[in-house]
């Protein structure tokens, strides 16, 4: 490190010069943290103040910056300089904001400025200034699997922005389901009837497009690689296999209808005169525009009856336990099939909560003109007699049983994602068999898909050949923040197999899921991470010398990005990582590290921080927050000036699954009387944006714990919370509860 | 049952909501009701319907007409129109209880006993008498519409209401003998027979 | 300020020695103030209230309506009607907008009209009173001519049923309208906030056929008024104004409570403010006496 030349940087703007002693941090810059020189400047982020910073870059006087001024969320553009280590030391959110503007609270507010700017002196210190990684690579190719709705608009999508892109489908022919249907629900205004599926001009366009190879009958037997330099083999039914190199994927796997046979209380399989709504639309397909004939005798049919959320929205048994979101238009739009022939046919939707949301409300109200009943009950059972059918149901509204005849029954049931192996049933197994036996056993049963797995991507990842699933089979990582991100990087989801969906979502999802695999290949060329820290330039690195092997980073990287060599040593598959910094956690034997960011760069500023001693009863509490969402909830808090104990000094960490038990042992040996992790929500819920964060460090620190007990410290202490970014107002008062903890248990003996 | 009912449950037979679309005041709005339940929380008499306005929307699509038209129900209404301004599908709810009340009415099947009916009807022979609501006369008439025993026993105790208002000339006993009404009663009974003539014959040919 | 002329449906409740005929007496005081004249409608009916539908069917309720609308618009085409009265104004202003909106019942009607030689084409706005006051006139206007400020008076301004639903004052909401408010701040008193029974049905026709459940309405209306510190409670509407006054004494037998709330008209208050006696503005009429403002007005 003899080649270190750091720079400090000084704002005096947005009140800093009027109310810290800004002379006193450039001399603690220069004098405590070794910088070559600190210069203040009235306005950094000014024209003036960026090219002073900038001929400093350019004429090599250095190559790490400390930029004390304002949050490094603010000024990104101004303070961009990415050919050296910069960083930013945050006075304004995270001192005058936060700290009261009097004269009694100077002392402690220029305390806690010059500790930052010690702070951000020892990390640009441990930085190394960042270089792309020289094995990116680009490839333009894009892989689409499955050639039904989604698909095939994902793959035009991809091809008009300029993307080639190969298409496999495992079936002789294009369109999936939709290419069944009779007519689709409308997207156009009125939105009143039912509308030409528009399926025969998008494959169409597929097979005109020079840009689309299209594989029929064929299937997807190997994948492997990462971002940028996937191969994957495509078999064919017959035989054949061909190898091709893609930079992104994209899934499109659709669903499978529900197995209706599962449903004997509703006669299906009993009468041919019970169908499920694809099987109406056949016979809507049949008849042409003419009269619906039943199967049973072709005789005309007269009333018809639909029953809504046929074994779904069900917690019995074998059924779906979710809705599928398309049913309730579907069957509107079924009814109009009757009606539209001849209003005199008996139209009935059961249904016990009709979901229709958006335009689909005018579809609703255009079925009522049409004469569609509506009637609100739960369906019992459907046996053939009568002149039909009979239905018993029990009417919600009128609290009665009733029994009605039908010529034809239709069964709005689910959809049932392809989504392949559950890579995870093994894990979920497990703890299902801990929770408790047999319970856990009929619970596992329960839950498990209705269809055949079969793999669908064969990743050769070693966490198993398909992508995990998040809920009820379907693919998601994260349904509020980035739904189309997977938890593999470069491999995107869209349509029926990530959650259930209508054909014009699946549209839009799919247009969604081909720009991100374009974003996620030309990032991959670029060396730079995909979402969320997009742009990053680091990756993760190890010391060979210092590994055991344990194997801790591999099975803890929540993205697969991480194999093992013959030797069982980690192999960093660069362009699947998206810089958490999980593994980096995990190692217990701290050999993983980013050029930007390390267990010495966190770590030496835990150390930087000046601890008073015992006597001047001044605790310290040190708050590790992710930059996802608690600092940024901290930031927001200065903002509107709710301020919190001067007594902490907050760390932002990538997430709070990097963050390495060793910082707070560390902490607390060298006098911390508080430690703080504040992270994501955890769980089912979870919105931790690389998925198993916030909940490994939960775990993490609950072996802390046992430390904590060795060195004789109270519990409270140490604290692991999960703070959303809209908790601007509860995220400053836990730390003012941590600072009223501190005072009730003492200060740390810990001090020298 | 009068012989306008039996001919029209041969007419509609199974098909209440058609009757309904044909014959009621704006009956044609009860296929759009999405059973939300607003107009059933929204009414200030709601707990003393036999069936509030949602359920009878209901019962008139599953086609239980006696129960419908028999039930005191549309008569608790006040015509406050709060069910009519929350409605979320903009049914003009407070108009179809009027008119199957009504409906129910013509066809002889409306709960003969019902308070509130019987004064409706007094208030409307009273006003298509003459043009004018004749206060007293319609007053008197309310107090006597459970027979004369019950009349005597309201009255009584109905006195210092009356004595309120006739101190305060707010009521004019005269008037059970001087109440003019308008000049033009004939053109006003005229302009009424023709419109219940054109009404009944509509109903006539929508049902046939 | 030039006159303002408006055909005038002042309603059977309104007639001499009829229940709300101190509104009347009121409203003309008031109008006088305002240099508004009304013109009646020649030979005015019924408008068939809202209980009349058990023996009027809608043909027959919309044709007794437009009975009225067609005079007035062969009397005078160009002034707008007014009615004081919540029914007469739903009644007309409903008829007007459903056979404005359907040509069937617009025909049919006139084939009913014509037996007494009548046409209606829905020329005229139907408007309420208060429509007339607050927006062709302004709370400005209207408070200028205050001479008498109703201060130290706390009222609550019950709107209930008929004037607020389904039509109401333009800009108004249904769930808590403020215009009664407002009026009351103009005559220089104070509304009771946050009146909770503001609209609230009275039990209107039902107050006579259902006289409990009707009654245990009135009762919370009255009770939130002296929840709010009210001296009385102001309506634009005579049947609130005679349901929430003259059952209080079988309200006060019932539920063991000492009710005695003035109700007046709002046009009693603005008359009172603009300076006329309570003679003028049918202070006599008031079955409970509204002593406050008695006083007021008897004041040189």
């Amino acid at each position: 490190m003899a080649d270190v030349k750091i720079g400090a940087y000084i704002c005096k703007g947005c009140g800093l010069g009027e109310r810290l002693d800004t002379q006193a941090l450039a001399t603690i810059a220069t004098r405590e943290g070794k910088a070559a020189f600190a210069k203040e400047h009235d306005v950094l982020c000014s024209q003036s103040g960026v090219d002073m910073i900038r001929k400093d870059i350019d004429a090599g006087e250095v190559d790490r910056i400390v930029l004390a001024a304002c949050s490094r969320r603010a000024k990104t553009d101004a303070f961009g300089f990415d050919t050296v280590a910069v960083s930013r030391c945050n006075l304004r959110e995270g001192v005058i904001w936060t700290q009261p503007d009097t004269e009694e609270a100077r002392e402690l507010t220029q305390e806690m400025a010059e500790d930052y700017v010690r702070m951000s002196c020892a990390e640009v210190k441990q930085m190394i200034p960042p270089h792309p990684n020289e094995l990116a690579e680009r490839n333009r190719h894009v892989l689409v699997v499955g050639g039904g709705i989604s698909g095939l608009t994902a793959a035009v999508e991809a091809s008009r922005a300029g993307y080639p892109v190969t298409l496999v489908e495992k079936s002789g022919a294009l369109g999936g389901w939709a290419a069944q249907l009779w007519r689709r629900v409308p997207t156009r205004a009125p939105y009143a009837d039912p509308q030409d599926t528009g399926v025969a001009e998008l494959v169409a366009e597929v097979e005109a497009d020079p840009g689309i190879t299209v594989y029929l009958n064929s299937t997807v037997t190997r994948t492997s690689g990462a971002p940028g330099r996937f191969a994957v083999d495509i078999t064919a039914e017959s035989g054949g296999t061909a190898t091709e190199n893609f930079g992104a994927i994209v899934q499109a796997t659709g669903f499978t209808p529900y197995d209706a046979n599962r449903l004997p209380e509703f006669g299906f399989g009993k009468s041919p005169d019970v169908v499920d709504q694809l099987g109406l639309e056949a016979l809507a397909r049949a008849a042409d525009g003419g009269a619906i004939k039943r199967p049973s005798d072709g005789k005309e049919v007269r009333s018809v009856l639909f029953i809504q959320c046929a074994g779904q929205r069900s917690t019995a048994k074998g059924h779906l336990p979710y809705c599928s979101g398309h049913c309730c238009n579907t069957s509107i739009k079924q009814a109009m099939y009757f009606k539209d022939s001849n209003p005199d046919i008996d139209t009935t939707v059961l249904y016990t909560d009709l979901r229709t949301p958006g335009k689909g409300e005018d579809l609703y109200r255009s079925g009522q003109r049409k004469g569609v009943i509506f009637t609100k009950g739960v369906a019992q059972e459907v046996k053939p007699g009568g002149r039909g059918l009979q239905v018993r149901f029990k009417d919600l509204i009128l609290d009665q049983e009733v029994e009605v005849d039908a010529d034809l029954v239709v069964l709005a049931t689910g959809m049932v994602p392809n989504s392949g192996v559950d890579i995870e049933a093994a894990l979920k197994k497990e703890a299902a068999g801990a929770e408790g036996g047999a319970d856990g056993e009929a619970a596992a049963d329960a839950d498990a898909a209705p269809v055949q797995e079969v793999s669908i991507l064969n990743l050769d990842y070693r966490q198993g050949p398909d992508l995990p699933k998040l809920m009820h089979g379907f693919q998601d990582s994260h349904f509020i923040c980035f739904p189309y991100e997977t938890r593999r990087t470069g491999i995107y989801t869209t349509g029926p197999v990530r959650r259930p969906m209508d054909i014009a979502q699946a549209l839009e999802d799919a247009t969604g899921a081909a720009l991100k695999a374009i974003q996620a290949l030309e990032n991959a060329a670029l060396g730079r991470a995909a979402h969320p820290r997009s742009g990053d330039l680091s990756y993760p690195s190890f010391h060979r010398d210092g590994c055991t092997q344990c194997k801790r980073c591999t099975v803890e990287c929540p993205f697969g990005a991480i194999d093992e060599d013959e030797q069982r040593y980690p192999m960093f598959n660069e362009a699947r990582c998206r810089r958490c910094g999980t593994c980096m956690g995990a190692c217990p034997v701290r050999v993983i590290y980013f050029d930007n960011y390390s267990i010495d760069t966190v770590g030496q500023q835990i150390k930087a921080v000046d601890m008073p001693e015992e006597s001047q009863e001044k605790p310290r509490i040190l708050v590790l927050a992710c930059e996802n969402d608690a600092y940024p909830a901290l930031d927001m808090a200065a903002m509107n000036r709710i301020g919190y104990s001067a007594y902490a000094r907050v760390i932002p960490v990538r997430c709070l699954g990097s963050v390495n038990s060793i910082w707070v042992t560390d902490a607390l040996n060298g006098g911390y009387d508080g430690v703080m992790l504040m992270g994501c929500q955890k769980g089912d819920n979870y919105q931790c944006h690389f998925v198993k964060g916030s909940e490994l460090a939960h775990y993490r620190m609950s072996k802390v714990y046992d430390t904590l007990e060795q060195l004789q410290l109270e519990k409270d202490r140490v604290e692991t919370h999960e703070v959303a970014i809209t908790d601007i107002q509860r995220a400053p008062q836990l730390i003012e509860a941590m600072a009223e903890t501190v005072k009730r248990v003492g200060l740390s003996p810990f001090k020298f | 049952m009068s012989d306008l009912n039996t001919a029209m449950v041969e007419k509609y037979r199974n098909s209440f909501l058609k009757e309904v679309e044909a014959n009621v005041e704006e009956g044609e709005w009860v296929k759009m009701c999405m059973q939300c339940g607003v107009c059933s929380g929204s009414c200030p008499l709601g707990p003393y319907w036999e069936h509030p306005p949602q359920e009878i929307f209901m019962m008139i699509r599953a086609g239980e007409r006696d129960e419908v038209l028999k039930s005191t129900s549309m008569w608790m209404c006040t015509s406050c129109y709060n069910c009519i301004v929350r409605c979320p599908r903009e049914l003009p709810i407070t108009h179809i209880m009027h008119g199957l009340a009504h409906y129910a009415e013509r066809l002889g099947i409306a709960p003969r006993q019902n308070p509130t009916r019987k004064f409706a009807l007094m208030f409307w022979d009273n006003l298509s008498k003459t043009g004018r609501v004749n206060e007293p006369v319609l007053g008197v008439g309310l107090y006597f519409m459970n027979g004369i025993k019950e009349g005597i026993r309201t009255a009584l105790r109905m006195a210092p209401v009356g004595l309120g208002m006739l101190r305060t000339k707010r009521f004019n006993p005269f008037a059970f003998l001087f109440h003019r009404g308008c000049k033009g009663k004939k053109d006003i009974h005229k302009i009424i027979r023709k419109a219940r003539e054109l009404e009944l014959a509509k109903a006539a040919k929508f049902g046939g | 300020m030039a006159k303002k002329e408006y055909m005038f449906y002042p309603g059977c409740s309104a007639e001499r020695l009829a229940s709300a005929s101190n509104y009347e007496v009121s409203v003309q005081a008031m109008c006088d103030v305002l240099d508004i004249q009304l013109n009646e409608i020649p030979d005015w009916n019924c408008c068939g209230a809202s209980i009349g539908y058990a023996g009027g069917g809608e043909l027959p309720r919309l044709a007794l309506n437009a009975r009225n609308l067609a005079i007035a618009e062969q009397e005078h085409p160009e002034q707008d009607i007014v009615a004081t009265c919540a029914a007469c104004w739903l009644g007309a202003r409903e008829t007007k907008d459903r056979l404005e909106e359907d040509s069937t019942l617009m025909r049919e009607t006139n084939e009913a009209l014509a037996e007494a030689g009548l046409k209606y084409e829905a020329k005229q706005r139907v408007r309420h009173m208060v429509e007339v006051l607050i927006e062709d006139i302004g709370y400005e206007e209207l408070g200028s001519h205050v001479k008498k400020p109703l201060s130290g008076m706390k009222i609550a301004g019950y709107v209930g049923c008929q004037t607020n639903r389904p039509f109401g004052i333009e800009g108004e909401s249904f769930e808590n309208p403020k215009y009664l408010d407002k009026m009351i701040e103009t005559v220089g008193a104070e509304p009771v906030e946050k009146y909770d029974k503001k609209v609230q049905c009275c039990g209107g026709a039902l107050a006579f056929s259902e006289p409990e459940k009707s009654q245990a309405m009135i009762k919370d209306i009255i009770e939130a008024a002296y929840d709010g510190g009210a001296d009385m409670i102001v309506t634009p509407c005579p049947v609130c104004q005679l349901n929430v006054e003259v059952y209080q004494g079988q309200i006060n037998k019932k539920y063991r409570t000492k009710f005695e709330m003035p109700v007046v008209y709002y046009s009693q208050l603005m008359g009172v403010a603009y300076g006329k006696s309570a003679k003028q503005v049918g202070l006599d009429g008031q079955v409970i006496r509204a002593r406050k403002l008695e006083e007021l007005a008897d004041k040189k």
